[in-house]
């Protein structure tokens, strides 16, 4: 009887610290809807209640009923039939009509639609325990992101007909930009929509790496305008699975192998337009994949969370040199690092979930117009101030998640030693499985080049101003010095690269965005280390407890003060001036190999 | 065509989580050393219920009988899916043995006027096995034990596959019927999120301590969870309770098992004559 939500304490302990009342009541206006449906909840307390009431039964879900399909899943893998159909994994057959019969699949749809109305940060927890469960799941369950935007962007009439299907599980969605030469530039895409003479939309062309091609609602983005080029000629279209669409190869992948990554032929796929030509690219797609990018956040976190659990396990009943390995000083340290760099990400996920899920709430008020002019301003000022706040956290947090997972997972290997690297253990699938976390949804050399604008625009210092503001407990004053000198650092590397142009900053982006980071995430945890509900949480096996509160206060010191001086040395390789990636780059690389 | 179903619950001890305070020093249950769990093959009993549903619509009432704490899983059934729930309660159903507990069933059943009754083949407590077949009889239809799956349900007949322990038996009979389910039958679905959002404030009242107010505002939202006592199901008071038990408790023995050496015995007829003979002897067979 395993239940991911109930034996995960710093799920319970972050969520129990946050305001999440005031979420609900973004996500719920006035609560009239309590009026229309029985479920929808009357007030904020309840609406929390509910939330954590689903996450206890999906995570009993997820460690009882998906974590034990998971490895018959890897090996089994889809398969491609002779009629262009693909077959899933029998357990994922299995595991879609349990969520579905959970009347989980469309936790943020609005309540009409048959959804749960659920904010962001509670589906950022959901996705990080299916992936917990299997990390291919989360490309299915996570996809709910293409009926959010079919739900902001689409007409009354095409939310009506894909909507209700998509939230009770009845279909799935795939997420369709890709194509053979347009990967993370996706300004470049092929594949063309044209018009008949009675103005019916199709589709035409080859998407390549599309995960859950196979899904019944496709969210196609093609050039709608042959003769613009760029992202001002692309559209977004939504057209369902059919004779016309072909799936013409999967992927045979070096992980997430029960997800189905397929090549699609659209031969003139009758489909439909969402919201308005031209903003494809530039307006929908940034917002779908700004959704796309904190799923995979908590896929990578669910992952990590999951190799971390068995690298301890192993490592306090494997025994050698006369008693458990984690008694020697390397693998005591790796452990620990492993723990904290993943409360690390669950730190920064959780806080980007509660940002992002402020600007979509603030962007419901407005529109909604039901306020007064003065009020709608200054919601709409400080709706000004989340959207950045957003653009610049979600890229950092996939960055930051992602790149765990993968050193999580390889770590958690390391600590077996040899078992780890047979297949005897999860850990091989589970380092197998990260691995994409950092390629899709955008790479993170991709997510550093969108997160580097938000640090060096001023919105980190702005950012970090607003956290340092909390009031934090007084036992936490010397790490807050440090922090704040960190912030200083920040803002000089800032201040040298600005003179410096743009590919400078971009060279040493990772850098400047690690430096923002690492002093967000120590505030996050000064935050947690100052939490007014705190939590008793088991030392040992033997009834041993502390306090949650006094714990982060130790993860925090050890974090801040550890990670002070590397942003030091980050600053002095900023400040350094060093341009041989551009200056020597052929005499350091060398001739191009021939690999043939 | 659309069954009218009825699934039996029994909440139960976690006799999976014994620890050293589960037994009373009278050799009866602690039932506050361990928790009170929904009786798992109950679980199979529910999720086949549900299945009939899915398929065939119709309805599914999950009915307990118990302590006014046994609406835990009765709101259980709800978050999973069955549309109604009753909790048969009464302080004269105490001390009711299988027969007893069958009898008082079998009055709750025919109000409910059930297609298809379904238990789980035992509970993990007593582990009897009885409460199902004898409800069958006080109800006067056909009962099939170890379900393993519904082969065929159409109009008013039956097929299903049991499991004999040593094979499978296919049966086929008319309704209404009874059917006791294995645990090998189906993987029970979990709550349902929107039927936990809703039925999370469901209470019997008993739970409500007959406060009428609130007992009103229940009701008016459907939220109430029905409650019979034994006066509402017209009982015969001599068939319930000890009045209606015929088991008498002998003696309850704590028994801890230990290994004691071990002895071989020769594969031979006679061997194997001397062992049975031993056991028979000793009373552990016979």
């Amino acid at each position: 009887m395993a239940n991911f939500y109930t034996d995960n304490e710093d799920i319970q302990f972050i969520l129990n610290n946050m305001n999440v009342a005031e979420l609900a009541d973004l996500m719920e206006g006035d609560y009239s809807d309590a009026k229309k449906f029985d479920f929808a909840p009357a007030d904020a307390q309840e609406a929390v209640e509910n939330y954590k009431l689903v996450l206890k039964t999906l995570g009993e879900l997820c460690g009882d009923f998906v974590a034990p399909r998971s490895e018959a899943m890897d090996h089994e893998g889809n398969t491609l039939n002779d009629d262009g159909k693909v077959t899933r994994p029998k357990g994922m057959y299995e595991i879609l009509d349990m969520l579905s019969k959970a009347e989980v699949m469309g936790m943020t749809l609005p309540h009409r639609f048959g959804g749960l109305n659920f904010p962001c940060l509670i589906l950022s927890a959901a996705n990080e325990m299916v992936s917990r469960g299997d990390a291919s799941l989360m490309n299915i369950f996570g996809l709910q992101g293409i009926a959010e935007t079919i739900n902001a962007f689409a007409s009354e009439e095409i939310k009506q007909q894909y909507l209700p299907d998509l939230a009770t599980g009845k279909t799935t969605g795939a997420m369709v930009l890709t194509e053979p030469d347009a990967g993370s530039d996706l300004q470049a895409c092929k594949v063309k929509a044209f018009q008949d003479d009675d103005g019916n939309w199709y589709l035409h062309g080859v998407k390549r790496f599309i995960t859950n091609g196979c899904g019944e609602v496709h969210l196609v983005m093609a050039r709608s305008e042959a003769d613009r080029a760029g992202g001002l000629g692309l559209s977004l279209f939504v057209c369902d699975m059919g004779p016309t669409v072909h799936i013409r190869r999967i992927e045979d992948k070096m992980g997430i192998h029960a997800s189905p990554t397929c090549e699609i032929f659209y031969d003139n796929t009758p489909c439909l337009l969402i919201g308005e030509r031209q903003r494809g690219l530039v307006t929908y797609v940034m917002a779908l994949m700004n959704g796309a990018r904190i799923g995979i956040a908590a896929q990578s976190l669910g992952i990590g969370e999951a190799a971390y659990r068995i690298a301890r396990n192993y490592a306090s009943s494997r025994e050698q040199f006369g008693g458990p390995i984690e008694k020697l000083p390397a693998v005591r340290d790796l452990v620990i690092d492993m723990k904290i760099e993943v409360e690390e990400s669950r730190a920064l996920l959780y806080e980007t979930s509660r940002v992002v899920d402020f600007e979509i709430g603030y962007e419901k008020i407005v529109e909604s117009k039901t306020l007064s002019s003065e009020k709608t301003k200054e919601i709409k000022q400080k709706l000004r101030m989340i959207k950045r706040y957003a653009s610049m956290l979600t890229p950092m947090s996939k960055y930051v998640a992602s790149e765990m997972s993968n050193s999580v997972a390889y770590d958690s290997i390391q600590v077996l030693g040899g078992s780890g690297f047979m297949r005897d253990y999860a850990c091989e699938r589970l380092y197998r499985d990260a691995r994409i976390t950092s390629i899709y949804e955008g790479t993170s050399q991709l997510q550093v080049v969108a997160a580097v604008r938000g640090v060096n625009n001023g919105t980190a210092t702005k950012y970090i101003s607003e956290l340092a503001s909390f009031e934090y407990d007084a036992n936490l004053k010397d790490l807050l010095d440090i922090l704040a000198a960190n912030t200083k650092t920040m803002d000089d590397c800032v201040e040298y690269v600005k003179d410096k142009g743009i590919d400078y900053m971009d060279l040493y982006g990772r850098k400047l965005v690690d430096i923002a980071v690492k002093t967000i995430i120590g505030y996050l945890f000064c935050q947690h280390a100052s939490g007014k509900i705190d939590m008793e949480v088991a030392v040992d096996d033997k009834g041993k407890k502390t306090s949650m509160k006094a714990r982060k206060a130790k993860i925090a010191r050890r974090y801040i003060t550890r990670n002070n001086p590397n942003i030091k040395a980050w600053a002095d390789t900023i400040k350094a001036g060093c341009t041989s990636s551009f200056d020597s780059y052929n005499e350091i690389a060398g001739a191009v190999p021939d690999l043939s | 065509m659309a069954y009218n179903c009825v699934v039996l619950i029994k909440q139960v001890p976690d006799t999976k989580r014994i620890t050293g305070q589960a037994m009373n020093e009278d050799g009866t249950v602690n039932r506050a050393a361990l928790p009170a769990i929904f009786n798992p093959e109950d679980l199979n009993a529910l999720e086949m219920a549900l299945q009939i549903k899915d398929t065939c619509g119709g309805k599914v009432t999950a009915v307990a009988m118990g302590l006014p704490a046994a609406s835990d899983v009765l709101r259980e059934a709800l978050f999973r899916g069955a549309d109604d729930a009753v909790l048969v309660t009464d302080r004269r159903c105490a001390a009711s043995d299988t027969l007893a507990t069958s009898y008082i069933l079998s009055c709750a059943v025919k109000k409910l006027k059930a297609d298809i009754v379904l238990c789980g083949r035992q509970a993990i407590d007593g582990d009897t096995a009885q409460v199902g077949p004898q409800l069958a009889e006080k109800l006067g239809i056909t009962q099939i034990t170890y379900v393993e799956e519904i082969k065929e349900l159409k109009d008013d007949e039956i097929s299903v596959k049991r499991n004999t322990g040593n094979g499978w038996q296919q049966v086929k009979t008319k309704l209404p019927v009874l059917l006791t389910v294995i645990d090998e039958a189906n993987t029970p679905r979990v709550a349902g999120a929107k039927m936990l959002m809703k039925n999370k404030k469901a209470r019997t009242p008993a739970e409500l301590e007959g406060d009428a107010g609130k007992i009103k505002e229940l009701e008016q939202k459907g939220l109430l969870i029905k409650q019979w006592d034994l006066d509402f199901l017209e009982a015969d008071m001599q068939w319930c309770g000890r009045d209606g038990s015929p088991t008498k408790v002998h003696r309850i023995q704590s028994v801890v098992l230990a290994a004691k050496g071990t002895k071989q015995i020769e594969a031979t007829q006679d061997g194997l004559n001397d062992m049975i003979h031993e056991l028979i002897v000793d009373h552990t067979i016979g």
